[in-house]
């Protein structure tokens, strides 16, 4: 990345108020995320007003950050790292939103979950600890974005393996609860929905690290499986 | 500079120094100049990429104590064009120069055109009306023109007087078009117009071109090369160098970093 000024002092701040914003909602999404599990665990279901209503303010952050980056490349018509940077700002805005609306998903269904009477405990469900581990992929790929760290990006890209793996272990278990006995169809249905969504907030930071990858170096590493065939 | 799957040379620049006197304006230059491609020299002023431009068609001969050292290669054919032994009325036949400034003679629209043609020893008015017809079409200029090929070139617009220089270049079937910022004096629409043109040109002629705007370069050229204080920097496909450059120069260059 290139750390030298420009000759417009102005592109300069323009450049660091984007990044900053994205940081801005960056730390949105992630406090949304982590109070979305600590419901999951506690049963505090008031924090789910306010996980709600911070979507709301996350989607607003996308919008006005979309909007800067069409204005900074209308006006500035970025090239090299300078226009990889606002092209990938723009791409992780997109995975940052949904990351903030998975979160969204988990608070709802905890809030289902223990309106009926149920605790997720009793499942006995490792929810929480992938829960924990994509929270901590979210946090990572932010750091390596203010950081432009690509080596702490391609952690949080390995990662996401291990995500997916226990995510399919949840569902194997649920899956015997439910045979096991039908009455615990319903929670075992919106927990499935739970692990469903921190499995995709483990993907969208992986996205982000992605994203990072090709803003620090140009290359794009989305899709490797499509390129070793090739 | 390993780039694969590349179209026939044109021309090559080997090992080439170019002193004003005794200034040394060129280091070392080696490109190559890919086929009916067009290839941009991007650079700060005074980095040689003009310099550069010009010794493709020999304009620094005009001057006593400019000295070429080394080569540029001219294919098919292998010719090196700064050759004591090569005739530059002959290099700047194979090689059309097209100016900053339009530059039309103080003559007719018609015989701007067949100024060349002349030149060569062609006075048959059938062929002249053919060729001249032929390359301001080529230019993208002969509709607007057609009417009144016997008014003065200076009664055009810039934007198409600088057609016009580009259809004079034409008319003697150049094999290599050299642009020296064609559209830095033109408005946007007479630019888009030239660039739109440097387009439908790329499939009869290879095209060499020196700009100051980076958009400009990474809008029409396939290979870009960036120059600093008479260096080769870097030379790349253009979609590379914008998106990727591999030299820290380039990229402070190109992003507007250079002080």
């Amino acid at each position: 990345m290139n750390d030298s000024q420009h000759l417009s002092s102005q592109f300069d701040e323009d450049l660091t108020r984007l990044r900053t914003t994205v940081l801005q909602m960056g730390g949105l999404v992630e406090t949304q995320v982590s109070s979305a599990i600590e419901a999951y665990g506690t049963g505090e279901v008031s924090s789910v007003k306010h996980i709600v209503d911070t979507d709301r303010k996350v989607n607003d952050l996308e919008l006005a950050i979309d909007d800067d980056c069409a204005h900074l490349i209308a006006k500035r018509q970025p090239a090299a790292s300078d226009l990889r940077l606002v092209f990938g700002i723009s791409k992780i805005v997109t995975d940052l939103e949904r990351a903030g609306d998975e979160a969204k998903k988990i608070a709802k269904g905890v809030r289902r979950i223990y309106e009926a009477g149920q605790m997720p405990s009793q499942y006995g469900i490792g929810v929480r600890h992938i829960a924990e581990a994509a929270l901590g992929m979210l946090r990572q790929a932010l750091d390596a974005f203010a950081r432009l760290d690509t080596e702490l990006a391609v952690k949080v890209i390995q990662a996401d393996a291990n995500v997916d793996t226990e995510f399919k272990s949840i569902m194997r278990q649920l899956i015997t609860h439910m045979m096991e006995d039908p009455r615990t169809i319903t929670t075992s249905i919106d927990i499935i929905w739970i692990a469903r969504a921190v499995e995709r907030i483990g993907d969208h930071a992986k996205n982000v690290a992605e994203h990072v990858v090709y803003i620090v170096e140009g290359r794009d590493i989305r899709h490797p499986a499509k390129e070793s065939k090739a | 500079m390993q780039i694969h799957d590349n179209p026939a040379l044109k021309a090559e620049a080997r090992n080439l120094n170019f002193y004003y006197g005794e200034a040394k304006a060129l280091k070392g230059i080696n490109m190559p100049i890919y086929d009916k491609k067009v290839t941009a020299l991007i650079g700060p002023s005074g980095c040689g990429k003009s310099t550069y431009l010009r010794s493709f068609n020999r304009m620094h001969d005009l001057y006593p104590g400019n000295r070429y050292e080394g080569e540029i290669r001219f294919f098919p054919d292998n010719t090196n064009l700064l050759s004591p032994e090569v005739d530059p009325i002959e290099v700047r036949m194979r090689v059309g120069m097209v100016f900053q400034k339009p530059n039309p003679f103080p003559k007719s629209i018609f015989e701007n055109v067949a100024y060349g043609l002349r030149v060569r020893g062609e006075n048959n008015k059938r062929v002249l009306d053919d060729k001249v017809e032929s390359a301001l079409r080529g230019a993208a200029i002969w509709e607007e023109v057609k009417d009144r090929l016997n008014e003065l070139a200076s009664n055009l617009s810039g934007g198409q007087q600088q057609r016009l220089c580009i259809a004079r270049a034409l008319a003697t079937d150049p094999e290599l078009l050299l642009f020296d910022e064609p559209t830095s004096a033109l408005d946007p629409i007479a630019t888009a117009a030239i660039e739109e043109l440097v387009h439908e040109l790329k499939k009869r002629v290879t095209i060499l071109i020196v700009t100051h705007n980076m958009q400009q370069a990474a809008r029409v050229s396939d290979y870009t090369a960036y120059m600093f204080l008479g260096e080769m920097i870097e030379f790349g496909k253009t979609d590379e160098i914008f998106i990727k450059p591999k030299d820290k120069r380039t990229e402070d260059y190109i992003t507007g970093r250079m002080g």
